[in-house]
């Protein structure tokens, strides 16, 4: 198969383009398909300071990697969630990224700020792991962002991605979670970061095309906790229909972008206000992740009193608080 | 050749020259699902591939609920 920009030998198809590039072309193309992403949806410009989530996966590091050789002002922010030595490891791939290519790089360390790590939390208040886990990111996303002078957080969902949450959507027809669901989230109160996903025109294997050709060393292996994951078994249905069909995911949810969320959009403006405890926003008195880490508590203090094995905690739990970061670039 | 599948952990030995795939099918393995590389180079699947060859299938679907 030949580039169909040079003709030299390609090394990358994308059979819902018609196309094939080698790998010079490739990130070409990649480059173009970010940045008409950035443009088309109004995402940040090269004045703003984008926070970019980093897990040391493919998707965050090809993200962090594309956004700064375009030239914007993008930090990265890994979160250390605990999980064993999946944590450990990709922590050790974003270090080495960021060591690398001179990025700056923020770190915010959940078992030492809150006495636990994200399994912990989950089983202290009987969350499935990757719900306290979500909670956790989305607090400390914006939080940092908010801290730090961000303006935007950019998270790397690529078109596989949100193609199955889309389809998630549409199997239960969550109407209220299809009206929200977008590449941007806009700031709608002074304490809430804008949320971008700069990757929704990328499909999950060109994203880690990119990664290879780029040289990026991610980690491949899976969090331990995402095994059943019901995103994968979507993600299983789409790759199917793919194979038949090349475009298929982009059909389902470029299309929804163009033609079906408008149709689903409401006029019910959510009010938000700040949290009593951590003063971030939230449409409750307490937002949920301080209720999460209070009841966690509550229950790791109870567990201690009645002199149950419990995990040790570290430090006392608190919402409030600037979190553990420094640059490692 | 010799085929590394990454995601379950295991290599097996696939015997002739043949396209990748045709490596794929035999394998049970769909196309949108991985990259294949050999040496640091990526693969298209009109590729040949031969005995003397090893082979990586890197899986490329990630994700749990977020």
């Amino acid at each position: 198969m030949r580039c169909q920009r040079c003709r030299g030998d390609a090394a990358v198809e994308i059979r819902r383009h018609h196309a094939a590039f080698c790998g010079d072309h490739f990130i070409e193309f990649f480059d173009r398909q970010v940045q008409r992403a950035i443009e088309d949806e109004r995402m940040f410009t090269r004045d703003d300071r984008v926070l970019v989530a980093v897990s040391g996966g493919k998707d965050s590091l090809a993200l962090w990697d594309v956004l700064r050789r375009l030239g914007y002002a993008a930090t990265g922010l890994y979160i250390n969630l605990g999980i064993g030595g999946y944590s450990d490891e990709s922590h050790r791939k974003t270090v080495a990224y960021a060591g690398a290519h001179g990025a700056d790089l923020l770190v915010a360390d959940i078992p030492r700020e809150f006495g636990m790590s994200v399994e912990e939390l989950a089983r202290a208040t009987r969350r499935v792991s990757c719900s306290a886990c979500g909670l956790s990111k989305r607090y400390l996303f914006n939080r940092v962002a908010i801290d730090h002078g961000f303006t935007v957080v950019a998270t790397g969902h690529n078109l596989d991605d949100e193609a199955a949450v889309l389809l998630g959507n549409l199997l239960h027809w969550q109407t209220d979670y299809l009206a929200r669901q977008s590449p941007v989230l806009p700031s709608t109160h002074p304490t809430l970061a804008r949320k971008v996903k700069p990757l929704y025109r990328i499909a999950e294997r060109e994203a880690a095309a990119y990664a290879i050709i780029r040289g990026i060393d991610y980690i491949v292996d899976e969090c331990p906790n995402s095994v059943g994951a019901k995103s994968l078994l979507y993600k299983e249905a789409l790759n199917l229909l793919e194979q038949a069909s090349p475009g298929a995911k982009q059909s389902l949810y470029w299309g929804f972008l163009e033609r079906g969320r408008a149709l689903l959009a409401t006029q019910d403006a959510v009010t938000l206000r700040a949290c009593v405890h951590c003063g971030q926003p939230t449409t409750a008195e307490v937002c949920a992740f301080c209720r999460m880490t209070e009841r966690a508590a509550e229950r790791m203090r109870v567990q201690r009193l009645r002199g149950a094995a419990a995990p040790a905690v570290a430090a006392p739990i608190g919402a409030a608080g600037a979190p553990d970061s420094g640059g490692a670039g | 050749m010799k085929v590394m599948i990454r995601h379950q952990r295991r290599e097996v030995e696939v015997r002739g020259r043949r396209r990748v795939r045709e490596v794929l099918v035999e394998l049970g393995v769909n196309p949108e699902t991985v990259l294949v590389i050999r040496g640091a180079q990526l693969l298209t699947h009109d590729a040949q591939v031969g005995d003397e060859d090893t082979i990586e299938l890197r899986p490329v679907v990630s994700g749990g609920t977020e």
